[in-house]
C-alpha cells in the first residue's frame, strides 16, 4: 500500500466535516453548484427512454473489463506499443512519480503543462515534481483556480466548485497580477486564456490523465468542456498519460455506451464539447513521443475483493457527489482525498489504507441516492457496509477496540435482540432508567457520552410506559378482539 | 387474511401507537392480526454499522419466528429493505444454506404496511378521516429500496378531510441514517436542519412518513425548536376516524 499523501491530512471525517460545516461560504457555493448540475443532469437523463438500459450496459461492460483486466491491459499495451506509444507499469505512487519525473528530466524540461488528471492528485505528482525542480502548470480552468489559490480540489469533475466568481477573481487578480480584472465570466475566461496560451506554446512536455483506454486498438480517450485539454494533448512534443489500470474498455464500440452516460451524468451535457481519442504517435500530427503510465497503487487488492470489486467500475462522473446529501453539506474537503463524496468514501479507504480512511465508510446515511444515479450501477451503500464490516473486524482485533463503547454496546444489543425475554426485560429497564434524563416536557434533552451527539440539536421522545407488546398482552388477557382493540387504540394524536 | 405483525424493535419500544393503528386498520378491513411474542428486531442496526456477524443471530431469530407465517407486515420501510437488500447476503456470509433457503421462501410474504394495503390487499380507501394539513416525508428506503412510488400518496389522497401539501426536495434524506446520526452528529444535524426548514415551509400541521425512524429524527428538531408541527406515522392517520387533532 502506498503512503498517505502529505497534503491531505489524516483528520477523521467527523472532525474535518465539523470545520467545513462552519464555513457558510463554502456551503452556499457547494449547494448552489450541485443543485445546478443535478438539475441539468436530471433533465438530460430524463430525455433518454433507454437510460436504464444504458446503465445496465455500462455496468456490464465495466464488470466484464474488470473480470478480464489482466488480458485487456496486455492487449492495450500491445496495441499502444504497435502504434508508437510506450507503456510503463507503476506498482504504486512512488514508482509512478519516479517514472514521470524521469521522462520529464530526459527531455531537460523544467516546466510541464497538465490536464485532466485527478490520478496525479492521488499520487501527489505536483509535490514530487516541485521538489525536483519541475514546475507543473494546471490547464483545466478549475484545476488552475485550485492551483493558483494554493487550494485542494473539492470535486473531481468540477474541482473548484467550492469557489464562487468573486473568489476566482481575487485569486486571478493576485496570482496573475491583474488588479483591474472584473468578475464577469468573460473577464475571467479571457484572463485564463491569455495566461494559459503562452504556456501551451512554450512548454514541450504535457502530463494528462485519461477517461478510458481501449484494449483492441490501444486508443486513449479524454472528454472535456474547455478545449484546454485538446491544446495539451496536441501541441507539446511529449505527452505522458497517467492512467489507473481499471480504466480499460475492451472494444472501441464500448465507448458508444459510456460516452452517452458519462457527459450526461457528469455535467448534464448530452455530449462533451471536446472528445479526444488518439492512438500512439503520428508523423507531423501531435506529440512526437507518447507514454502511458499504468498505475496500480492499491487497485489490485480491490479487484481481489469480490464484494468491493464493483468500486473499480467507476467512470468518475461524480454524479454521486452531486446527489449526496452529506456532500451537499460538507463539500469535498471533508473527505481528505482526491476522491471525495460517496465514491471517495469507498475508494479512498481501499486505495490508501483503512487506517487513513476508517471513518469514511461511515460518512453516509446510506440513503441510496448515489446508487440511484450511478451510470454503471455501483451499489455504493452495499460496499460502504462491507467496508464498515472490515473496520469493525480490525477494531475487534485490538483490546481497546474490544472494550470500546461501540463494541460493548453492539455486543450487548445483539445479545438482547436475539431473545424476546431479554428484549422485553431491556424495555422495562429502559422505561425505569430513562427517568433521570426525561425533562418536564416529557422529552430527553440531554444524553451522556456518545449519545450526546443526538441531543446537541435534537430532543428524544421518552419511552412510553407501555410497550406495544405489553399492550398486546393486556389486550389478549382481556380476551381482546377487534372491538376491544378499537376502543383501546386512540386516534392519531 | 391472517396477517402477522412484525412491529419492529423501535416501534415496539417507542411508538406503540403506530402498532395499535396498524392493528386497527387491518381489523377494520376484516383481517385477522396476530402478534408473535418471540419477535425482536430485524438486525439492521448491527448490519448497517458494520457488526455483520453480530447481525446473523438476530436475522436467524426473525426468520425462525416467521418461517410459517402466511403474511407478515411491518410498519417500517427501512426494516423491510434490510430484509430484501441484505438477508440473503448475510446468510451467504454465514455459510448457512438452510437460512438462505428460508429467507428466499419467507421474504415474498413480507410487506411494508402501505405496500400490503395497496399492492397485496388492493385497498386505497381505508375509511379514514383526518381533517388536517399534512405533508409527506418520502423516506429513503421507501423510495430507493422498496420503490413504493406514489403508494403512500394514493392512500393519503383517500383520507377524508386531509389536505396533502407538497414539500421541496422530497427525495432528500433527513440525515437520520441510524448510528450515522450519532457517529456524524454534526453532518446529520445539518441535513436535518434543511429537512425541517422544508417541512416548516409547507405550512403543514402534521408531517407523516412510512418510517418512524425519520419522524423521530424530524420531530426531535421540531420539538427542540418548540414548533407546533407534529409528526405521525401514516398508520396513525389511516387509523383515524374521529379526526381529533
Amino acid at each position: 500500500m502506498s503512503a498517505p499523501q502529505s497534503h491531505w491530512t489524516n483528520r477523521s471525517f467527523p472532525e474535518a466535516a465539523k470545520e467545513l460545516l462552519a464555513d457558510s461560504q463554502i456551503r452556499r457555493n457547494v449547494r448552489h453548484a450541485t443543485d445546478v448540475i443535478q438539475a441539468k443532469r436530471n433533465r438530460v437523463v430524463g430525455e433518454l427512454p433507454d437510460w436504464e438500459a444504458l446503465r445496465e450496459a455500462g455496468s456490464a461492460i465495466r464488470a466484464h473489463a474488470l473480470e478480464h483486466l489482466d488480458e485487456y491491459l496486455v492487449e492495450f499495451e500491445r496495441n499502444c506499443t504497435r502504434a508508437g506509444g510506450t507503456v510503463h507499469w507503476a506498482r504504486d505512487a512512488a514508482e509512478a512519480n519516479r517514472i514521470i519525473l524521469g521522462l520529464i528530466q530526459r527531455h531537460q524540461a523544467k516546466e510541464v503543462i497538465k490536464i485532466k488528471t485527478m490520478t496525479s492528485e492521488e499520487i501527489g505528482l505536483n509535490r514530487h515534481l516541485e521538489a525536483n525542480g519541475v514546475r507543473p502548470h494546471e490547464t483545466d480552468l478549475a484545476e488552475l483556480i485550485v492551483q493558483l489559490g494554493h487550494d485542494k480540489p473539492s470535486h473531481f469533475v468540477v474541482p473548484a466548485l467550492h469557489k464562487n466568481r468573486q473568489q476566482v477573481r481575487e485569486i486571478f487578480q493576485r496570482e496573475m497580477h491583474l488588479p483591474e480584472l472584473g468578475d464577469k465570466p468573460e473577464d475571467l475566461c479571457a484572463a485564463a486564456r491569455a495566461y494559459l496560451r503562452e504556456k501551451y506554446l512554450r512548454i514541450k512536455v504535457a502530463v494528462s490523465g485519461a477517461n478510458f483506454l481501449v484494449a483492441e486498438n490501444g486508443a486513449v480517450c479524454i472528454v472535456e468542456s474547455e478545449g484546454n485539454g485538446r491544446m495539451c494533448l496536441t501541441l507539446p512534443d511529449v505527452l505522458i498519460s497517467l492512467v489507473g489500470i481499471e480504466k480499460v474498455l475492451p472494444r472501441f464500440r464500448d465507448l458508444e455506451v459510456v460516452l452517452q452516460t458519462l457527459p450526461r451524468s457528469a455535467t448534464g451535457e448530452r455530449m462533451n464539447p471536446y472528445n479526444s481519442i488518439w492512438t500512439g504517435v503520428h508523423e507531423g500530427d501531435g506529440p512526437k513521443e507518447f507514454h502511458v503510465v499504468l498505475l496500480d497503487n492499491g487497485r489490485s487488492p480491490i479487484l481481489a475483493d469480490g464484494e468491493a470489486r464493483q468500486t473499480l467500475k467507476c467512470i468518475r462522473c461524480a454524479a454521486c457527489l452531486n446527489a449526496c446529501p452529506v456532500y451537499h453539506q460538507t463539500g469535498g474537503h471533508a473527505y481528505e482525498s482526491a476522491y471525495p463524496g460517496p465514491i471517495g468514501a469507498i475508494l479512498t479507504p481501499q486505495l490508501h489504507s483503512m487506517e487513513q480512511g476508517r471513518t469514511l465508510p461511515y460518512a453516509s446515511s446510506l440513503c441510496g441516492a448515489c446508487y440511484e444515479v450511478c451510470p454503471v450501477k455501483i451499489n455504493i451503500p452495499e460496499v460502504l457496509i462491507h467496508l464498515r464490516g472490515k473496520v469493525v473486524e480490525q477494531d475487534q482485533k485490538t483490546l481497546g477496540g474490544k472494550l470500546g463503547v461501540w463494541n460493548v454496546g453492539m455486543q450487548a444489543a445483539a445479545f438482547v435482540m436475539s431473545s424476546a425475554q431479554r428484549f422485553t426485560l431491556a424495555q422495562h429497564m429502559g422505561q425505569l432508567a430513562q427517568k433521570i434524563f426525561v425533562s418536564k416536557s416529557g422529552f430527553i434533552e440531554r444524553l451522556p457520552f456518545m449519545l450526546s451527539g443526538w441531543t446537541q440539536t435534537r430532543d428524544l421522545k421518552a419511552l412510553p410506559q407501555q410497550s406495544f407488546r405489553d399492550w398486546w398482552a393486556e389486550r389478549e388477557s382481556n380476551g381482546g378482539d377487534a372491538t376491544g382493540a378499537a376502543k383501546e387504540s386512540r386516534d392519531a394524536k | 387474511m391472517r396477517i402477522s405483525l412484525f412491529i419492529t424493535c423501535y416501534n415496539d419500544t417507542l411508538f406503540p401507537e403506530t402498532g395499535k393503528s396498524v392493528v386497527r386498520v387491518l381489523e377494520r378491513l376484516g383481517h385477522t392480526v396476530e402478534f408473535r411474542k418471540e419477535q425482536t428486531c430485524c438486525g439492521q442496526m448491527h448490519w448497517n454499522t458494520g457488526y455483520l456477524h453480530e447481525a446473523v443471530p438476530i436475522i436467524r431469530h426473525f426468520v425462525g419466528v416467521y418461517r410459517d407465517a402466511e403474511t407478515v407486515v411491518a410498519p417500517s420501510s427501512s426494516c423491510v429493505s434490510m430484509m430484501r437488500d441484505h438477508y440473503l447476503k448475510a446468510a451467504e456470509m454465514a455459510g448457512d444454506a438452510k437460512l438462505a433457503a428460508d429467507v428466499e421462501a419467507l421474504l415474498p410474504r413480507v410487506y411494508e404496511f402501505t405496500e400490503l394495503l395497496v399492492k397485496r390487499l388492493g385497498v386505497e380507501d381505508v375509511g379514514a378521516t383526518f381533517p388536517h394539513k399534512v405533508t409527506l416525508h418520502t423516506s429513503c428506503h421507501s423510495q430507493r429500496s422498496l420503490h413504493l412510488g406514489d403508494i403512500p400518496v394514493r392512500l393519503l389522497n383517500k383520507v377524508r378531510g386531509l389536505e396533502l401539501l407538497s414539500i421541496e426536495n422530497p427525495q432528500e434524506c433527513c440525515g437520520f441514517g441510524g448510528t450515522f446520526s450519532i457517529k456524524n452528529a454534526d453532518v446529520s444535524s445539518a441535513m436535518l436542519a434543511e429537512k425541517v426548514r422544508t417541512v416548516l415551509n409547507t405550512g403543514a400541521e402534521v408531517c407523516t412518513a412510512v418510517d418512524n425512524s425519520c419522524l423521530m429524527h424530524i420531530y426531535g428538531s421540531l420539538h427542540r425548536q418548540r414548533t407546533l408541527v407534529r409528526t405521525a406515522h401514516i398508520a396513525e392517520i389511516l387509523a383515524s376516524t374521529g379526526g381529533q387533532a
